[in-house]
């Protein structure tokens, strides 16, 4: 069947069978950031945001389910610069093999849009449906702090530091 | 993996939906969060010919209180709870289980009422349900009706629910200033399913008397099960810790689970025993009475 998928802003027809994932879709369309890493919808390494601020595992819906619901991937989170969360994983070292990463920071932002000052708990609790097996989390939450830090801070503020 | 082939229909009100409900007979499931079903799906272990996908169905996120009942809709996903600041301070048994079901990501998508529809003997909506004596919702072509939980919940992944039939919402009774509750959960980690779990709600009469009680424990037997002899010792009685002890017991007692890479039969009726306690406790002390 034809749908259109909206993701990161630009409208995608595709032909996709009812049975066709998400995650597939999505990856088929060429943006490949989205993974895929079980079979059991535990990892989270898939998980994308819908209506911008909802978090889902794009391996455990359909993609037709998707249509008039706008999805964020990695691919969309940088404009002409990266998004701070992108940064901070940068900066903190957040990532190893990176496999995890681009759901790890689309929960990271879903996080911090609920919620703008998350201790470290609500942290480790927010990211807690998110598997990484390289870093021990310790970097990550570092990346996730000082995101929010960045994202607290007024326009143009960051520059003077 | 990938599910097998399916018709996809994606109703715009109940009463579509539960024509094609009727239309399809048992080839049709329908289709809420998903995330029971997809992965279900994805292992083969469902391939329904149809789906009924009613995520689209306006008017059934709603999350109100009304006639001494909390309305929960058929859309209404866990986290729509475990974000709703007044029940999380009101309903104690209600925010305890909202922070441990699944994970936090599905927590995002699964339903309250998807849950209980899905009835896996370990989920933990349905031990929650049973401690606060929840109702059920049921729409058919004939009209709507109303069940206790307790005849909701037939046996493993069994409910009353009949053929052309869906659930339109869950009703928790609103708590009191009273009344408090516990949700005791043992998992192997986060998104895991319970080695063992134990809910509780109780009311405190104005002498300090329990008034009302209700215990469910989940993981332990084929279904989720209330520990209705653990209930009678307790109820009418000041609370004291060998009335406690003595009703955590019958958790144990009724209790019948499988042995799996979880723990054994003997450690699950254990910790079945050891969760009502915990939980009795908890919510007796949320409620200024120390044990
Ligand atoms: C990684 C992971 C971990 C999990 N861990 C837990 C856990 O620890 N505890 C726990 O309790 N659950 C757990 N779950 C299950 C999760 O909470 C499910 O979301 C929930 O059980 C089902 O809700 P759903 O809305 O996704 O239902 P679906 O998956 O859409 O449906 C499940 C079943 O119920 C039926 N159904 C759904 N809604 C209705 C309705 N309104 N009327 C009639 N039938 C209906 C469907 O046809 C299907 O057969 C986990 C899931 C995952 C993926
Ligand atoms: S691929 Fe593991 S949760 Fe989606
Ligand atoms: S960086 Fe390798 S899985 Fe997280």
């Amino acid at each position: 069947m034809q749908i259109t998928l909206n993701i990161n802003g630009q409208d995608k027809k595709m032909d996709v069978e009812p049975r066709t994932l998400l995650a597939h879709a999505i990856r088929d369309a060429g943006l490949t950031g989205t993974h895929i890493g079980c079979d059991s919808s535990s990892c989270g390494v898939c998980t994308v945001l819908l209506d911008g601020n909802i978090p889902v595992k794009s391996c455990t819906m359909f993609a037709v389910s998707a249509e008039g619901h706008p999805i964020t991937t990695v691919e969309g989170l940088a404009g002409s610069n990266l998004h701070p969360i992108q940064q901070a994983f940068h900066d903190q070292h957040g990532l190893q093999c990176g496999y995890c990463t681009p759901g790890m920071m689309l929960s990271s932002v879903a996080l911090l849009e609920r919620n703008p000052n998350p201790s470290e708990d609500e942290i480790r609790f927010a990211l807690s449906g998110n598997l990484c097996r390289c870093t021990g989390y310790q970097n990550i939450v570092k990346a996730v702090q000082q995101a929010a830090q960045a994202m607290n801070q007024p326009a143009g503020a960051a520059a003077d530091d | 993996m990938i599910p097998g082939a399916f018709d996809y229909h994606r109703p715009s009100s109940v009463e579509e939906a539960v024509a094609l409900m009727g239309q399809y007979g048992l080839e049709a499931r329908i289709l809420a969060g998903g995330q029971s079903l997809i992965p279900a799906m994805r292992y083969r272990l469902a391939q329904p010919a149809v789906l009924v996908d009613i995520n689209k169905l306006p008017n059934l996120a709603y999350l109100s209180e009304e006639n001494g009942m909390l309305r929960v809709g058929a859309l209404v996903r866990d986290t729509d709870v475990e974000f709703h600041q007044d029940i999380q301070s009101r309903y104690h048994l209600i925010a305890d289980v909202s922070q441990v079901v699944a994970d936090p990501i599905v927590r995002y998508r699964g339903t309250v009422v998807g849950s209980l529809c899905h009835n896996d003997p370990s989920g933990d909506w349905a031990a929650t349900a049973i401690a606060a004596r929840a109702q059920m919702v049921i729409r058919g072509q004939g009209g709507e009706r109303t069940e206790a939980i307790d005849d909701f919940i037939v046996d493993s992944f069994t409910t009353s629910i009949q053929e052309g039939e869906m659930a339109v919402e869950a009703r928790f009774p609103v708590p009191n200033t009273r009344t408090s509750g516990a949700y005791e959960k043992i998992e192997r980690k986060v998104g895991d399913y319970a080695t063992a779990a134990a809910a509780v709600q109780l009311e405190l009469a104005q002498d300090g008397t329990i008034k009302e009680i209700g215990i469910g424990v989940t993981a332990v037997a084929l279904k989720a099960l209330r520990v209705a002899e653990g209930e009678k010792l307790l109820r009418g009685q000041k609370p004291t810790r060998d009335l406690i002890r003595a009703a955590a017991e019958e958790a144990a007692k009724i209790a019948d689970p499988n042995p799996d890479a979880r723990g054994s039969k003997e450690y699950k009726k254990d910790m079945a025993r050891v969760l009502v306690g915990r939980g009795l406790v908890k919510a007796l002390g949320r409620l200024g009475v120390k044990i």
